[in-house]
């Protein structure tokens, strides 16, 4: 009950927009814009013929996988890069060039190199995802209090044990930032990349059903569905910063 | 006794933008095995540095620092710092940070260990408990436990309790002694607190401010347990108050509780 308190303001505020959104359609008669309720029907016109799930399930694998193979390079990476001086002299700079260019400016040597198939968007998805990974892994390295590297060395511990008992277990909460930064973004883009050729996934029902007979019911569907597995992916990453081998970090 | 440390005429500067800083000049002293030595000296004045010196995380610029007849150069186990701000590992439960610089052990008996110290500290009942769920007390007894655990020959204490309220700190000195009179450590306190290094250690040195030079060296000739009001220990303290240059303050200080007592001779 008080939880359900807690987000009346938010839900008030929903139900407001929506309820402009209404308003604003009757007065201007708009014929093309969808009503709230065009958009629930189409919703439920794309559940029952099964094609919501193809298109949700396409872009959760392809951003699964991308966002896997990412994990994979940058946590390694930016611990190396954050415990090896030449290394991180060695790459930052090329990272450092490389992070502000957008995913979507690749969408063409993506192609070029790739096809249109998955491997396009994964590529994109891993490109867009693993910069904030190994940016946040690296600072955090970095970060590590001197007071708990010297502790260590003071107790004379071999340099397996320093890396396994205190580096890792000190930049695992960054490691988690990070990986829900990376994990937003690669949403973000996944949607984008297969807007541009691809059979499938959320991004393509959005521009199919624009291109196949003006269906804007269909698209703003598309879009509030994006918006609330993006906010399910965000909540997950969430429940990974309250396990106790990172709680420490954030419990004060 | 024999001599556990013999430090003999460290000098240590550091140099930055700002120019070249000397911190250390020519100090030289020995501490016996089994002694409590604590060293005084006005803020800033680099007791520090000293202590980081002796323990092995910096080098001196000139001189050496000799412990057990050896050159030593670099931190090990044998003599465990315990700073102001701690190092209590935050990830790591109070056993598995007490477990941690535990080597040479069957494994086997590392959370055995952990425990008998973890009890001699009086934190039994919390060894499954991350620091963030102790209070600052307890965090002091995790880490004097978690030194105590690799049976240090030295302690080199760096305003250890500083950090804590009046009240805690009075405890964790008296609790300091106690485990002392159980396990014998040869200890170097850095404090700036006059009254907790005579109620502590064996020998005061003063240090001047910096460049920092020894300036007196004061023996404690009191048994535990100490009564600090005493007449005795108020005038050792005065007389290391006066030598810190701080003649009225003593004065002002004494008024109150030990008004008809000895004298000063500052005017």
């Amino acid at each position: 009950m008080e939880r359900l308190k807690a987000f009346l303001p938010s839900l008030a505020v929903i139900v407001l927009l929506i309820a402009v959104w209404w308003a604003v359609l009757i007065v201007t008669g708009s014929l093309i814009f969808p009503t709230p309720w065009m958009v629930v029907t189409g919703t439920w016109e794309l559940i029952e013929n099964g094609t919501l799930w193809q298109h949700i399930s396409a872009s959760l694998l392809r951003v699964g996988i991308g966002f896997g193979v990412a994990v994979c390079v940058a946590v390694p990476l930016g611990l190396w890069m954050g415990w090896v001086r030449g290394a991180y002299r060695m790459l930052n700079p090329l990272f450092q060039i490389l992070r502000p260019i957008s995913p979507i400016a690749w969408i063409p040597i993506a192609i070029l190199w790739f096809g249109v198939g998955d491997a396009s968007p994964i590529y994109l998805i891993f490109i867009s995802s693993v910069f904030p990974m190994v940016v946040q892994t690296t600072v955090g390295v970095h970060t590590i209090e001197k007071r708990y590297l010297r502790a260590a060395e003071n107790f004379g511990v071999s340099r397996r044990t320093l890396f396994t008992r205190v580096v890792i277990p000190a930049v695992l909460p960054q490691v988690v930032v990070g990986m829900r930064i990376g994990l937003g973004v690669a949403w973000l883009v996944v949607v984008a990349a297969e807007m541009i050729a691809l059979h499938s996934g959320l991004g393509y029902m959005i521009m199919d059903s624009r291109n196949a007979g003006n269906r804007y019911d269909l698209v703003v569907a598309g879009m509030i569905i994006i918006g609330l597995i993006g906010l399910s992916l965000d909540a997950l990453m969430r429940l990974l910063e309250g396990m106790r081998w990172v709680r420490w970090r954030y419990a004060h | 006794m024999r001599t556990k440390i013999e430090i003999r005429g460290i000098a240590k500067g550091f140099t930055s933008d700002k120019g070249r800083l000397e911190v250390i000049e020519s100090v030289s002293f020995s501490v016996r095995e089994g002694e409590f030595v604590a060293i005084v000296g006005p803020s800033g004045c680099g007791k520090s540095t000293l202590l980081n010196l002796v323990a092995g995380f910096l080098r001196p610029d000139a001189g050496a620092v000799v412990i057990d007849g050896a050159l030593h150069s670099k931190p090990d186990s044998r003599g465990i710092l315990i700073s102001q701000q701690g190092s209590v590992f935050p990830w790591l439960t109070v056993r598995e940070n007490l477990m941690f610089g535990l080597n040479g052990h069957a494994p086997a008996d590392h959370a055995d260990i952990a425990d008998h110290y973890a009890d001699i500290v009086g934190l039994k009942g919390f060894e499954e408990s991350y620091p963030h769920e102790l209070s600052g007390g307890m965090l002091k007894r995790a880490e004097l436990a978690r030194a105590l655990v690799v049976k240090p020959e030295t302690l080199y204490m760096d305003e250890p309790f500083s950090a804590l309220d009046a009240l805690m700190r009075l405890r964790m000195r008296n609790e300091l002694l106690r485990i002392l009179a159980k396990e014998r450590h040869t200890v170097m306190l850095i404090t700036h607190d006059v009254e907790e290094a005579i109620h502590l250690a064996d020998r005061v040195l003063v240090l001047s401010s910096r460049p920092a030079r020894i300036r007196a060296s004061f023996d404690v000739p009191f048994a535990h347990p100490r009564r600090l009001a005493s007449a005795a220990a108020q005038e050792l303290r005065t007389a290391i108050l006066r030598e810190l240059g701080l003649d009225e303050a003593a004065e002002d200080e004494r008024r109150p509780d030990a008004s008809g007592q000895a004298d000063t001779d500052s005017t």
